[in-house]
């Protein structure tokens, strides 16, 4: 394994993104959505880190966070050893081109008055200096790399399909050869006939670049097809990361446990005799979590423990790390 | 499901159309299917392969115009539901045959309480007091699982979770005990462990109240779970039906193969590579005189481009509409 001991392109420690709840005539700050909530880990060269959770936990903000989208509650981040979580202005301008994004409406972040060019060229031109056919000698390069006919580069997003429409972002993503690229919920509105072709290219464009991805979904299944390591989120808390096989095969959270028994198999014979395990309740408000753990509302296995003290996010060794009073 | 069973539902050549400013759109082309008593009826199909619109059609309530019911007949209770006047189809409606829709928050009304909006069918459909609809109300809550029922009645929509504001749009459905209920994408704006919940409480009902059930989807997953049959649908048509443990283990249209073979699984083993289908769906702007699925399929030949297959029964309850036999791999035999 000595070989494998690569650096992390990027370190995150103890983040933490709190939106403040204001109220009243004077604005009186009442308390906060605490959307994540001291999350840790480490995204190595060239691999996929898969973010999963459902609805509220937090994984988009977290992936917004890590970019510097936002200003960060508290905590660290390292991208290429470089801290970035208190940046501000033209230094963290300047890394920019390094990180990008793919987001998951294309319908919603593609510019409906722009051109397929000029929202591919917009990065370019604000961080590069090109002549002009420089400029297009580019445009044209990307929209081949991410399959797009260099014919519609002077047509509008509103022109285009779900799928298509997800290649322009892509290529816009790419435009500054970035290396390390937050695809938060990228397929979700896509046909599941289309979700194949746009992820078989994701994954294309990483061997090929290079590129580490923090893929956010809430499709275990997809991630499970993509990711090289899983962390798995709840209620801005991550609860377990483990190597991909590990995580599925032999999950130790029981919150990780339920999900992936929740996820329907598209094999009735399998369908009837799997085990299920059905949740009680919904997720709490992240403005008012419960004491303790924060799976203990609803957690099938919960203890006395659980209820007054916050589990550890403790390393098991073999990469796999987990928070829960159940596992010592 | 026994042969010989009178079903309950029997739709004919069914043909919707849409008027828009670019030419019409053949959005149902003649559809034909039927639901026998008790019956989950699970629909696949991608957005636009015009499993939401049949639906609608069957009830008219899609707007006129754009829309237009063609032909077709859609036989219920021994009477044609599209020859029905509007007040003989509002009788039905909410009464007869239920309808969830995919998201609980744009289907309730905002401004109304919960328990309004429950006793509402009641009242009108079954003419009950009162205090009567709102003892039924809470029995209703109790039933599709909401904690503390009776003081949620004076609850408002947005005081609600998704999930349970998906299980009082089922409450809502299920108050005059209809005998058809048509679920469309119920689950799909849900989270996986809420969508769990959902679909163990429609088994539940379905052991108690016995009603048939139309399940719509694009999730083969909830499909495989939950449905007794499964139709297959794709630009406006169906191209397979059959019993859902036969359509899984013998897929039978390159559409149905293709479609599972894109599925990445949560267990057993990991492929290297998705399987793709190349190509975007059909625009359906004519009325179809080939296979819609002719442009993206792997087995097309020359006769899919002259001509639209007919929907044929191979053995059994498996009916398929396709030229190309998946078991001898060459063009299936005429008759």
């Amino acid at each position: 394994m000595l070989d494998n001991v690569k650096s992390p392109i990027l370190k995150v420690d103890g983040l933490k993104m709190y939106f403040p709840i204001y109220k009243g005539v004077f604005r009186r700050h009442v308390g906060d959505v605490k959307a994540v909530d001291d999350i840790s880990f480490e995204i190595f060269e060239g691999e996929t880190l898969g973010l999963v959770g459902e609805s509220g936990c937090g994984k988009s903000s977290a992936g917004r966070a890590v970019l510097r989208l936002y200003d960060v509650t508290a905590g660290s981040i390292e991208l290429e050893g470089t801290q970035i979580a208190t940046l501000q202005g033209d230094a963290l301008r300047r890394l920019r081109p390094e990180m990008q994004m793919i987001f998951q409406d294309p319908q919603a972040s593609l510019n409906p008055r722009m051109t397929v060019a000029s929202i591919i060229a917009e990065p370019l031109d604000e961080h590069r200096k090109l002549g002009k056919s420089e400029r297009m000698a580019r445009v044209f390069e990307l929209m081949d790399a991410v399959g797009l006919n260099r014919d519609f580069a002077n047509r509008f997003p509103h022109e285009f399909s779900g799928g298509q429409r997800q290649r322009i972002g892509i290529a816009r993503a790419l435009a500054l050869n970035p290396k390390f690229i937050v695809c938060d919920e990228p397929i979700a509105a896509l046909d599941v006939s289309i979700q194949a072709q746009v992820v078989n290219l994701l994954e294309d464009l990483q061997e090929k670049m290079g590129l580490t991805y923090l893929f956010i979904s809430h499709d275990l299944s997809m991630v499970r097809h993509l990711a090289t390591r899983v962390a798995v989120m709840y209620l801005g808390k991550v609860v377990e990361l483990a190597p991909r096989d590990a995580l599925y095969e032999n999950p130790l959270h029981p919150y990780t446990q339920a999900l992936l028994s929740a996820v329907p198999e598209p094999d009735p014979s399998l369908e009837n005799t799997r085990e299920r395990i059905i949740l009680q309740g919904d997720v709490p408000s992240p403005s008012n979590p419960p004491q303790g753990c924060n799976f203990c509302t609803r957690c099938p296995k919960v203890m006395d423990i659980c209820k007054k003290d916050v589990p550890e996010f403790r390393n098991l060794g073999d990469g796999r790390y987990v928070a829960c009073h159940l596992i010592s | 499901m026994p042969d010989g069973v009178e079903p309950i539902l029997d739709v004919t050549d069914l043909k919707t159309v849409f008027g828009t400013r670019s030419g019409e759109v053949h959005a149902v082309n003649s559809v034909s299917f039927d639901l026998k008593p008790g019956e989950l009826l699970g629909v696949v199909g991608e957005s636009g392969s015009g499993k939401s619109v049949t639906m609608m059609s069957l009830i008219g309530l899609l707007p006129s115009p754009p829309a237009e019911v063609r032909s077709g007949s859609v036989m219920f209770e021994g009477r044609d539901v599209l020859k029905m006047t509007a007040d003989e189809l509002r009788e039905i409606r909410g009464s007869r045959i239920g309808f969830v829709f995919q998201d609980p928050m744009t289907s309730l009304n905002p401004v109304f309480t919960v328990g309004f909006q429950i006793t509402e069918p009641l009242r009108q459909h079954m003419g009950l007091s009162k205090s009567e609809a709102r003892t039924r109300a809470v029995e209703l809550l109790e039933l599709v699982g909401i904690p503390d029922a009776r003081a949620r009645l004076s609850s408002f929509p947005h005081q609600f979770s998704g999930g349970m504001r998906q299980r009082v749009m089922i409450a809502i459905a299920l108050a005059c005990d209809p005998k058809v209920l048509i679920a469309d994408e119920p689950t799909t704006a849900l989270d996986v462990t809420i969508q769990a919940q959902i679909l163990e409480l429609v088994r539940e009902l379905r052991q108690k109240l016995g009603m048939a059930i139309i399940w719509i989807t694009h999730d083969l997953g909830v499909i495989a779970g939950i449905a007794d049959r499964v139709m297959v649908m794709y630009g406006g048509q169906i191209v397979e039906q059959a019993p859902v443990k036969e359509l899984f283990r013998n897929p039978q249209h390159p559409y149905t193969r293709a479609l599972l073979e894109t599925l990445p699984q949560i267990i057993g083993a990991r492929s290297k590579r998705l399987r793709t289908i190349e190509g975007q769906p059909p625009a359906l702007h004519a009325h179809p005189t080939s296979c819609p699925f002719r442009a993206r399929c792997v087995h097309a030949m020359d006769i899919c481009a002259k001509e639209n297959p007919a929907i044929k029964t191979l053995s059994g309850d498996h009916d398929v509409a396709c030229f190309w036999d998946a078991d001898s791999g060459e063009r299936r035999d005429a008759g």
